[in-house]
C-alpha cells in the first residue's frame, strides 16, 4: 500500500493530518496532445492533481477514449465539454476507477493522482474512490436514510462509529454544501424530501463528508432548474479552494462561467485543454473554435 | 360535421362495446368466485369441527370421537421453519448472484433452471428429499420434509429476489461504491436495504405456497398422530392430516379433515394479507 493511501486511513479514523498539497494558486498547465505529460515529475506533483498518460478506454470492442494524455491542476476548476458520445463521462469515470465495473469495460495508460498511479497493482479501488468523489447527473440520495444518514453513509458503512465525530461532519459537509440553514433543523428527515436542488447538494455534502482531495461532477446541474444550477455553480467556486473540481458538462455557459481550465473532448480524443478564457475566446484549435463558437456538436 | 353520424352503425358500435365489456367483467368474476365459494363452503363444514380443542389436542385414537390437531399444526409451522433455513438462504444469496454478479450467459442457465425447477411436480421433490434424506437416515423425519419443502422454496425465493433486487436503480450502487464503500456493503446494506421489503414478501409468498404441499411429504415427513419430539422422527404435518382424515371411513374425521383444511387456507390468506400489509406502500426504491 502506498503511503498516501495509508494515510488516507489515518484520516478517516479522525486524525486527520495536515494534507501535503499546495493549496496555492493553480499552475497555467498548457498541456496539449502534442505535449505529453512528464510523469513523475516530483515538484509538478505538488500542483497538479491528476497526471494522465496515454489512455485508452474500451467497452467491449468500442473504443471510448484513446490516447489521451493530459494534467488537471490542483485547487482548481477543470470542465470538460465535448458533444455527447465524445467520452467525457467514460473519461471522469476513469479518474475514480467507475470505469472498470461496468461489464466488458477495460483501459489501458496510467493515471498519477498527486503522483500516485491509481491503477497500481497494490492499489485498492474502494481507496481510490474514497480520495476522489463523485456527484452524478441524477441525484441519487439514499431512500433508505435520513438526511443526516446520507451525508454520514460513507463514513459509517467504512466503519466509523463515533458520533460526535460523525455529527461535526454532518454539519460541516452540510455546509460546504450550502445546505446547512435549509436542513438544520429537519435532519432526521427524509433525504428523498428534500427538492431536486437540495438533493443534489445532498449529494455534494455526502461526497464531502469523507474528506475527499478531488470531486468528480458529471454534469450535476443538467437536471435542475436556472435557480438550483446557480446554486450549484457558486458552490463550485467555494468549492475549488479546498478541492480540485473536474466537471463534465454539455452546458458551454456553464464551462464558461465556473472553470478554471476547460478541456474539449471530440471522437474519444482529448482535442484541447486551456485556460477556459483562452479556450473560449482565442482557442488554439480549429475543432475547438467550431465546437465552442455553435458551429457544430 | 359532427352530428352527421350513421345512427344504426353508432347503436351496432354501442352494443358491441357493451357485450364485450359485460363478458371481461363475468372472466373477473369467475377467477374471483372459485376463492368466494371454497371460503364459503370450508366455513359452513369446517367451522363447526373448528374449537379450543381442535387446536389444543392430539388426534384421538381410532373409534373415540373428539380430538384435534395441534401437533399437524405445530408440526406444519416446523416444517416451514426447516424449510425457511434451507430455502431462505440459498434463495436469496441466488437472487443477489443473478442480480449483482452473474454474467450474462451464467445468468441465462440459471433463471432457466430455476424456472423448470419451479415447475417440476412436488411428488418428485418428495422423491429427492426421500433419496437424499430419508434412505440414509434409514427413516422418515421432519428433516426429510423439510428438505423437499426447502428445495422447492429456492427456485421461487431466488427469482422474486432477483427482481427486486434489480428495481433499485443502479444510480444507488453507483454512488455508494464512489464513495468508496466496498461492494459487499454496497450490496447488502444499499441495494438489499432498499429492497428489503421486496425480498421479505417473496419469501412469505414461498412459504405460503408450499404450507400447503401434501405430495412432496407423503414419504419425507410421513404424519405422526403423536407429539414429535425430535426432528429425526416422522412429524404431523396439516396437509398429510387432511388427506389421511379425508380418506378414512368415519364421519368425525371427515369433519375434522374439513376444519383442517379452513385452518390451512387462513394460515396461508393470513400470510398473503400479511405480505399487502407490507407492500402497502410501495417500496421506497422503486419509486424512481
Amino acid at each position: 500500500m502506498t503511503p498516501n493511501l495509508l494515510e488516507k486511513q489515518r484520516e478517516d479514523r479522525g486524525e486527520r493530518s495536515h494534507r501535503s498539497l499546495n493549496l496555492g494558486g493553480a499552475l497555467a498547465a498548457q498541456t496539449t496532445p502534442e505535449r505529453p505529460a512528464e510523469a513523475g515529475a516530483a515538484n509538478k506533483s505538488a500542483q497538479v492533481a491528476f497526471l494522465v498518460n496515454h489512455l485508452n478506454a474500451w467497452f467491449h470492442q468500442l473504443e471510448a477514449l484513446s490516447n489521451v494524455t493530459l494534467q488537471i491542476p490542483a485547487t482548481a476548476v477543470t470542465a470538460i465539454i465535448g458533444p455527447s458520445g465524445c467520452g467525457k463521462s467514460t473519461f471522469l469515470r476513469c479518474l475514480n476507477r467507475m470505469h472498470e465495473l461496468v461489464r466488458g469495460a477495460r483501459l489501458e495508460g496510467e493515471i498519477r493522482l498527486f503522483g500516485e498511479n491509481i491503477y497500481g497493482p497494490q492499489v485498492d479501488a474502494t481507496l481510490v474512490r474514497r480520495r476522489v468523489g463523485m456527484v452524478f447527473q441524477k441525484s441519487n440520495p439514499f431512500p433508505t436514510m435520513t438526511i443526516a444518514e446520507n451525508v454520514t453513509v460513507g463514513l459509517r458503512l467504512n466503519g466509523i462509529r463515533h458520533r460526535a465525530l460523525l455529527a461535526e461532519r454532518v454539519e460541516k459537509a452540510l455546509q460546504m454544501a450550502a445546505l446547512w440553514e435549509e436542513v438544520k433543523d429537519r435532519l432526521d428527515k427524509p433525504g428523498l424530501s428534500l427538492s431536486g436542488g437540495q438533493q443534489q447538494r445532498l449529494c455534494i455534502a455526502r461526497a464531502l463528508a469523507v474528506q475527499p482531495d478531488v470531486l468528480l461532477m458529471d454534469e450535476p446541474a443538467s437536471a435542475l432548474d436556472p435557480i438550483a444550477t446557480m446554486k450549484i455553480e457558486e458552490l463550485i467556486q467555494q468549492l475549488k479552494k479546498e478541492y480540485t473540481i473536474v466537471i463534465v458538462t454539455h452546458n458551454m455557459q456553464q464551462a464558461a462561467r465556473c472553470s478554471d481550465y476547460t478541456a474539449f473532448f471530440y471522437m474519444g480524443r482529448l482535442i484541447e485543454l486551456d485556460r477556459t478564457e483562452k479556450m473560449f475566446t482565442n482557442p488554439g484549435n480549429k475543432q475547438t473554435e467550431d465546437y465552442v463558437t455553435g458551429r457544430f456538436g | 360535421m359532427t352530428m352527421r353520424v350513421n345512427l344504426a352503425y353508432h347503436r351496432w358500435r354501442k352494443l358491441k362495446s357493451g357485450i364485450m365489456s359485460v363478458v371481461s367483467f363475468a372472466s373477473a368474476v369467475l377467477v374471483v368466485a372459485p376463492l368466494g365459494f371454497v371460503l364459503f363452503y370450508l366455513i359452513k363444514v369446517g367451522a363447526g369441527a373448528v374449537d379450543w380443542r381442535f387446536f389444543t389436542q392430539l388426534p384421538k385414537p381410532v373409534g373415540e370421537v373428539g380430538g384435534g390437531m395441534a401437533n399437524a399444526i405445530v408440526g406444519t409451522l416446523v416444517l416451514l421453519g426447516l424449510a425457511s433455513l434451507i430455502g431462505v438462504p440459498v434463495g436469496v444469496l441466488g437472487g443477489v448472484y443473478l442480480s449483482e454478479y452473474g454474467g450474462e450467459k451464467v445468468n441465462w442457465w440459471i433463471r432457466f433452471g430455476a424456472d423448470i425447477l419451479n415447475g417440476v411436480p412436488s411428488i418428485v421433490w418428495g422423491i429427492v428429499a426421500y433419496a437424499l434424506v430419508v434412505i440414509p437416515m434409514k427413516g422418515f423425519s421432519a428433516y426429510a420434509g423439510g428438505v423437499a419443502l426447502g428445495f422447492m422454496m429456492i427456485p421461487l425465493i431466488m427469482r422474486t429476489t432477483e427482481e427486486v433486487l434489480l428495481l433499485v436503480p443502479n444510480g444507488y450502487r453507483e454512488a455508494a461504491l464512489a464513495l468508496g464503500v466496498p461492494r459487499w456493503k454496497v450490496i447488502v446494506l444499499i441495494v438489499m436495504k432498499t429492497a428489503v421489503k421486496g425480498i421479505v414478501t417473496g419469501v412469505l409468498l414461498a412459504a405460503a405456497r408450499i404450507a400447503g404441499e401434501t405430495a412432496p411429504l407423503l414419504f419425507t415427513a410421513f404424519g405422526n398422530r403423536f407429539w414429535t419430539h425430535k426432528l429425526s422422527d416422522p412429524i404431523a404435518v396439516l396437509p398429510l392430516q387432511i388427506f389421511t382424515y379425508a380418506i378414512s371411513p368415519y364421519d368425525d374425521w371427515h369433519r375434522q379433515a374439513w376444519a383442517g383444511a379452513l385452518v390451512l387456507i387462513l394460515m396461508v390468506l393470513a400470510i398473503n394479507v400479511g405480505v399487502r400489509f407490507l407492500t402497502r406502500e410501495r417500496f421506497s426504491g422503486a419509486e424512481r
